[in-house]
């Protein structure tokens, strides 16, 4: 009798969630509504599930975000990887042996340290018996390398998690072409004199042009600036509007920096150089010097600009990601919870860049909660245009029905509670590294702002997006 | 450089021609196994496809309530009274101090230069040169996919004298002139097709602005319908785009894509299209690109940009070598010997066009503003004009499924044979998103024809049409296989096996098992009776003749047969996968060799007796080409396959008996069993061999042809008899497809012969050519012919009909 009881109670929450759902598909199971609960401000007291563990951040840091080719331009990326995770040791004070598993996203890949996870666990002192692994997903790695940790503790395999992610810009693999490389191998297998000189009368000077990491997407050879400019156009983002866009970002950023808000960064000795305290790319500008600088893309007349766009950046991030169990017989206080989470993709043409508008409502409905739950949005900021199409394709019925195949939109998140302490425009974007920062701004927006739930989200190369609800620890 | 040197060598230009007007390409090196079809020759012919129609094509999608768009800001009526009046294909507006003129032709996909435009288009001009308010203008079509198709044939076709055309090409020429001495500048953007008198406005602007998308083509097309670029074209061009440029697009009237166009100096600025935001895409990439072109007039006004285009220094050097008047005589003669050399002196057009450019630079504007306007009505008038008009009249017409829409849309489509045919059909089914099965019967042949398919797709990449990517996700659409696994999902069966008939049953009765009830089953073939193929068919209704063309990706032509028993709704299903495939289709009657191997045949077997009696193949050949066949006689009998074109002389020729008697089938049936089966074997009446061009007779053929050598018979032997005693069987043979039935329109019949068959296309096709030559003339030909050779020169009732009242016309 007791756990029926229990069992209800513990069911209450979710059936909610139904009730919501049934609002909107009048056809999904009725009996779901009788249990519904009277309508409140907040449609939940709490995201857990039954026979689901709950899954808590013990604790996240970075190491400050630089622009590239700054003074992290000698190291490699496995060195700043470390610094994460040595910064995230020292954050936590958590026994390395404990730790499971070690996840990394990264996106441009040193050739060297190709499962940078295992390189830089190693250096930074982990167990040699911690397995690690590496993941790729553009600009939501690290969101990736923390959702497959949240699959492993779920799952039961593991009950100790760091996942993180890194990004040097300033050094990025560039290769022989391929003709050479070929010649290359084959003058590797030439035995005799002769067969190495015929192949050497094969070579042209053609052979020596470098080839460059990919600035375009592959499918479609567009470059992400040219199509968000393209997006911005689609939407009628004016080029005034992205620049104010931008210069809140920086002005915010400016302020949460000068505040100590970001308290995720841990300072970061450079050998050779002075210790790193902050991040550098926070530079608050005028809209009349933002207003002089032309496009970056579409010429001449195109809206997107170098200032209202996020720049290369060298950063990495880590976190340590429990099961709630674990942490407090631990005697952790974690700082929050992190809740339903959800891919999506799109046309990698033409909607490159509006997965949050994809992936909000999606995950929203999959938590029960509505645009109204959420008290802290953090939103990635690939470019100003980027931002503000979201909000317009979030705010339009005819956009939610002709393109999502939903009835209506999910409306604009309000200014108010977005990206509070600056985004990537300002603070920076390590591909790989930004998944964590933003998860980190959101749990500690929601301890210092005092609101409940998150809502991360991102967009990616491949037209892929993500986005998941954090919810704060109680205090 | 590479670029370079095509700009400045005026060889390469005129070789695109070769591609278009006389265009015969015998580039197919021997077919590999697969079905040996009558119909794989291997020609070009005139390729109409670009003019318009294409635009008409590409605008079926647009629907009616997209292009009742609003526009973003209040229309106002600027002065006064004569703005009230209602426009009916030209409204403006005006955002700041910049006018938004908008072309939308009422109760049309496509906005064609007719009188009333031009006449609204001038009163509106009037009001914004007049207006104080106004101090630039942007021009723009309310189309998506179409800012002007070209001016509106019918118009200059209702004119009857000289003198008529002359003067609408006066008027022309004066409107633009006004436009292009514009004191406020005005700014083209140009979104969709922008073709023939629509690019002529377009150049009189001071500004253009395209969109970067697959719609928007550039282009001077006139040639194709055998006239000039009447309304200043031939006197803007070259001073735009340089000597050798212009004469390229005026002399192959080739499309020229957007960002082509903006290398060239044609287009000033790009806008690239955009995706989905808050309206649909079509919609507001139009909106924006007026958005741009209003900035961009804004500036131009104020004088913020320049219309002086930055030249790069190949451009420098071309314009720099086109002022020595020594290299400019250079140039008009080498163009000039090499339009006489592809054309054979048929085509009037494109030797009048470099006459009028010539006119112009060497004697200035007001003498080549009158040579273009007196040398373009001179060619309206025309027979090789009408006869191209009429082409291209009847390949719209023939790009229409008069059958309707079938009841349900074939999604998924399975080939039988991966052979040469059945390879082609694929590869023009997967890239417009049809589902494939290519089934054979070998690995070793499935793998020959999926190399086919990707080389196709591989082909266009290099040409830069597609991208890698987009290559790799349409061959995905495609799947190999040795079995009949999927079929069940198949909306349509297309064999492509060798022609055998008990093969074609045996496919048949495997097919029908595994296929569900809707599944239509096509056979390609290009002789065998197609209700002979469905005799042991379950379910004749679904079954159904489609004759594709070798090559299948450049061949447009695509026959359909119907049997007594094949329903409407198979028919119209079969038309509709044909138009996907983007073929000009036209549909036949069953019957032996249906409409174009039946045309041909009495052709062939005439080829057969002027060889006999003596006519060397290499002389044969020139005959036919000067006639205006884009491949000779003989050379198309080793194009076919000997052993084929015997098995279709002898299968035909039972079938109709003397009528195709004249050659002897011995000739071809001693070829056979020597081995020389033509291009595929190495040796027919000429030798191939891999990597040599220059085609040399093959001498042991003069044993066989010494051995059947009949006398010839001097009265009918002349050059010009020969070309005509070829040409009449082939004309009698098709009129008498019209009097059986086989064929259910002349036009259908047209377009069969020139696209299929490589009939002369400056002729319009066997029916135009006896309305433009004359019935009575004909059959004077044909009767003389009969009284030397016998009855398969007697002319059919028809075409004596038509002899005898001279009003009766196939086309009115």
């Amino acid at each position: 009798m007791t756990s029926i009881l229990t069992y209800t109670f513990k069911n209450l929450p979710n059936t909610s969630k139904w009730a919501l759902q049934f609002s909107v598909r009048p056809l999904s199971c009725s009996s779901q509504l009788r249990a519904a609960p009277a309508a409140q401000t907040k449609s939940k007291k709490t995201l857990a599930k039954p026979n689901m563990r709950n899954i808590v951040v013990v604790d996240g840091v970075r190491i400050p975000f630089l622009q590239s080719g700054t003074s992290y331009k000698d190291l490699m990326p496995h060195d700043l990887a470390r610094a994460a995770l040595s910064g995230l040791l020292h954050r936590t004070n958590v026994p390395k042996d404990i730790v499971d598993y070690i996840i990394f996203g990264t996106v441009i890949q040193e050739v060297k340290t190709s499962n940078v996870a295992r390189e830089a666990a190693l250096g930074a002192g982990f167990s040699d018996k911690t397995p690690a692994h590496t993941v790729t997903m553009a600009c939501i790695s690290a969101n990736q390398a923390m959702t497959t940790g949240i699959g492993l503790i779920a799952s039961g395999q593991s009950d100790v998690i760091v996942a993180g992610g890194v990004e040097l810009m300033s050094d990025v693999p560039i290769r022989h072409s391929r003709k050479m490389r070929k010649m290359m191998l084959e003058l590797n297998k030439a035995k005799t004199l002769g067969q190495r000189l015929s192949l050497f009368s094969k070579f042209r000077l053609n052979f020596l042009a470098p080839e460059l990491p990919a600035v375009a997407e592959f499918s479609t050879s567009e470059t992400m600036g040219h199509s968000a400019d393209r997006l911005a156009a689609a939407f009628a983002v004016s080029r005034q509007d992205q620049d104010e866009y931008a210069l809140r970002s920086h002005s915010l950023a400016k302020k949460a920096q000068d505040e100590g808000l970001l308290s995720d960064v841990v300072p970061f000795k450079v050998p050779g150089k002075d210790t790193v305290t902050k991040d550098n790319g926070i530079r608050p500008s005028s809209l009349e010097q933002m207003a002089k600088l032309k496009p970056a893309f579409i010429k001449p007349y195109g809206t997107v600009t170098a200032a209202n766009s996020s720049f290369l950046t060298d950063g990495a991030s880590a976190m340590l990601i429990m099961a709630e169990e674990k942490a407090l017989a631990m005697g952790y206080k974690p700082k929050a919870y992190l809740r339903d989470f959800v891919y999506v993709s799109q046309d990698p043409k033409d909607q490159l860049l509006l997965g949050p508008t994809y992936a909000t409502p999606k995950v929203l409905e999959k938590a029960g909660l509505t645009m109204n739950d959420i008290d802290a949005f953090e939103f990635h900021e690939a470019f100003s245009g980027q931002i503000l199409a979201n909000f317009k394709a979030m705010d339009s019925d005819w956009f939610a029905q002709n393109y999502m195949g939903r009835k209506t939109k999910v409306g604009s998140p309000p200014l108010e509670k977005f990206n509070n302490w600056g985004g990537s425009l300002s603070l920076g974007h390590p591909f790989g590294a930004t998944g964590c920062r933003l998860v980190m701004a959101a749990a500690n927006r929601l301890r210092k702002e005092g609101g409940q739930y998150g809502l991360v989200a991102a967009c990616a190369a491949g037209g892929q997006g993500h986005a998941m609800i954090v919810e704060a620890y109680p205090k | 450089m590479a670029r370079s040197q095509r700009q400045l060598g005026t060889g390469v230009l005129v070789r695109q021609y070769i591609g278009h007007l006389a265009g015969a390409r015998l580039r197919q090196k021997s077919p590999p196994h697969g079905s040996p079809h009558l119909s794989a020759f291997h020609f070009r012919p005139l390729q109409l496809k670009m003019v318009a129609s294409r635009a008409i094509g590409s605008l079926s999608r647009a629907t009616a309530s997209r292009m009742l768009r609003c526009p973003g800001y209040i229309c106002r009526s600027f002065s006064g009274t004569s703005a009230l009046r209602t426009r009916t294909h030209i409204n403006y507006g005006v955002k700041g101090d910049v006018a938004v003129v908008r072309i939308n032709s009422p109760n049309s996909k496509v906005n064609t230069l007719n009188k009333e435009l031009q006449s609204e288009f001038m009163e509106v001009m009037n009001e914004i040169w007049a207006s104080d308010q106004i101090r630039s203008a942007v021009l723009i079509s309310s189309k998506p996919g179409c800012f002007i198709a070209g001016a509106d044939i019918n118009m200059i076709a209702s004119c009857k004298t000289p003198e008529e055309v002359t003067k609408l090409s006066q008027e022309g020429q004066r409107m633009f002139e006004k436009l292009e001495k514009s004191t406020k500048p005005v700014v083209a953007a140009i979104s969709g097709a922008c073709l023939g008198g629509g690019l002529e406005l377009a150049i009189s602007c001071q500004y253009r602005i395209a969109t970067k998308d697959r719609k928007t083509v550039l282009g001077t097309p006139e040639v194709l319908l055998g006239i000039l670029p009447g309304a200043g074209g031939t006197q803007r061009l070259p001073k735009m785009v340089g000597v050798p440029a212009a004469f390229d697009m005026m002399l192959t009237g080739r499309n020229i894509r957007a960002d082509r166009a903006k290398k060239m100096g044609l287009v000033d600025q790009l806008v690239e299209p955009l995706g989905p935001g808050l309206k649909p895409p079509e919609e507001r990439t139009i909106e924006y690109l007026e958005e741009v072109a209003v900035t961009f007039a804004k500036g131009l006004s104020d004088k913020k940009i320049s219309i002086k285009r930055d030249k790069g220094l190949v451009e420098k050097l071309t314009s720099y070598a086109m002022s020595i008047p020594f290299v400019r005589q250079q140039i008009y003669k080498k163009v000039e010997e090499k339009v006489r050399k592809q054309t054979k002196g048929l085509y009037p057009a494109p030797l009048k066009i470099i006459d009028v450019v010539k006119t112009g630079i060497e004697q200035g504007s007001d003498a080549g503003y009158l040579s273009e306007s007196q040398k373009f009505a001179e060619l309206t008038m025309t027979k090789e004009s009408k006869a191209l008009i009429g082409l291209y009249h009847g390949q719209v017409l023939c790009k229409k499924n008069k059958f309707g829409a079938p009841q349900k849309e074939a999604k998924h489509l399975a080939i039988l044979g991966a052979g040469l045919m059945g390879a082609g059909i694929a590869q023009v089914s997967v890239d417009k998103g049809l589902k494939t099965i290519l089934k054979d019967a070998t690995l070793a042949g499935l793998g020959r024809g999926q190399q086919q398919v990707f080389k196709g797709l591989n082909d266009k990449v290099k040409k830069k049409a597609l991208t890698s990517f987009e290559r790799d996700s349409i061959f995905s659409n495609l799947t190999g296989q040795l079995d009949y696994q999927g079929f069940e999902k198949a909306d349509m069966v297309i064999e492509a096996v060798f022609e055998d008939l008990s093969l074609k049953h045996r496919v048949l009765k495997e097919v029908e098992a595994v296929i569900p009830d809707h599944c239509i089953f096509a056979s390609n073939t290009s002789a065998l009776p197609i209700n002979e193929i469905a005799a042991v068919s379950k379910r004749p209704e679904k079954v159904i003749g489609m004759h594709y063309f070798s090559p299948v990706d450049k061949m447009q032509l695509l026959e359909i047969i119907t049997t007594e028993k094949t329903s409407k709704d198979t028919t119209a299903s079969a038309v509709a996968v044909g138009l996907k495939q983007g073929k000009v289709i036209i549909v036949v009657k069953d019957g032996p060799g249906f409409y174009t191997t039946r045309c041909l045949a009495p052709m062939m077997s005439e080829v057969l007796r002027i060889l006999q009696e003596g006519v060397e193949p290499k002389k044969l050949d020139s005959l036919t080409t000067s006639f205006g066949f884009p491949v000779g006689a003989a050379t198309l009998v080793d194009e076919v396959g000997v052993d084929v074109a015997k098995h279709v002389s002898e299968d035909l020729g039972k079938a109709f008996g003397e009528r195709f008697g004249g050659g002897s089938v011995e000739l071809l049936k001693q070829m056979v069993s020597r081995g020389f089966l033509g291009r595929k074997s190495g040796k027919g009446f000429y030798i191939y061999q891999e990597g040599v061009k220059s085609k040399n007779v093959n001498s042991d053929m003069d044993g066989i042809l010494a051995s059947l050598k009949v006398p010839p018979k001097s009265d009918v032997s002349s050059d010009e008899d020969i070309q005509y005693r070829l040409v009449t069987r082939f004309v009698n043979e098709a009129v008498m497809c019209l009097q059986e039935g086989i064929l259910a329109t002349p036009t259908e019949g047209d377009i069969g012969a020139v696209f299929g068959l490589g009939f002369p296309p400056c002729l319009g096709g066997p029916f135009r050519f006896v309305d433009l030559y004359g019935a009575q003339k004909i059959v004077d030909r044909l009767r003389k012919y009969e009284a030397a050779y016998g009855t398969q020169f007697s002319p059919c009732q028809l075409l004596i009909d038509h002899a005898s009242s001279p009003n009766k016309k196939f086309f009115q």
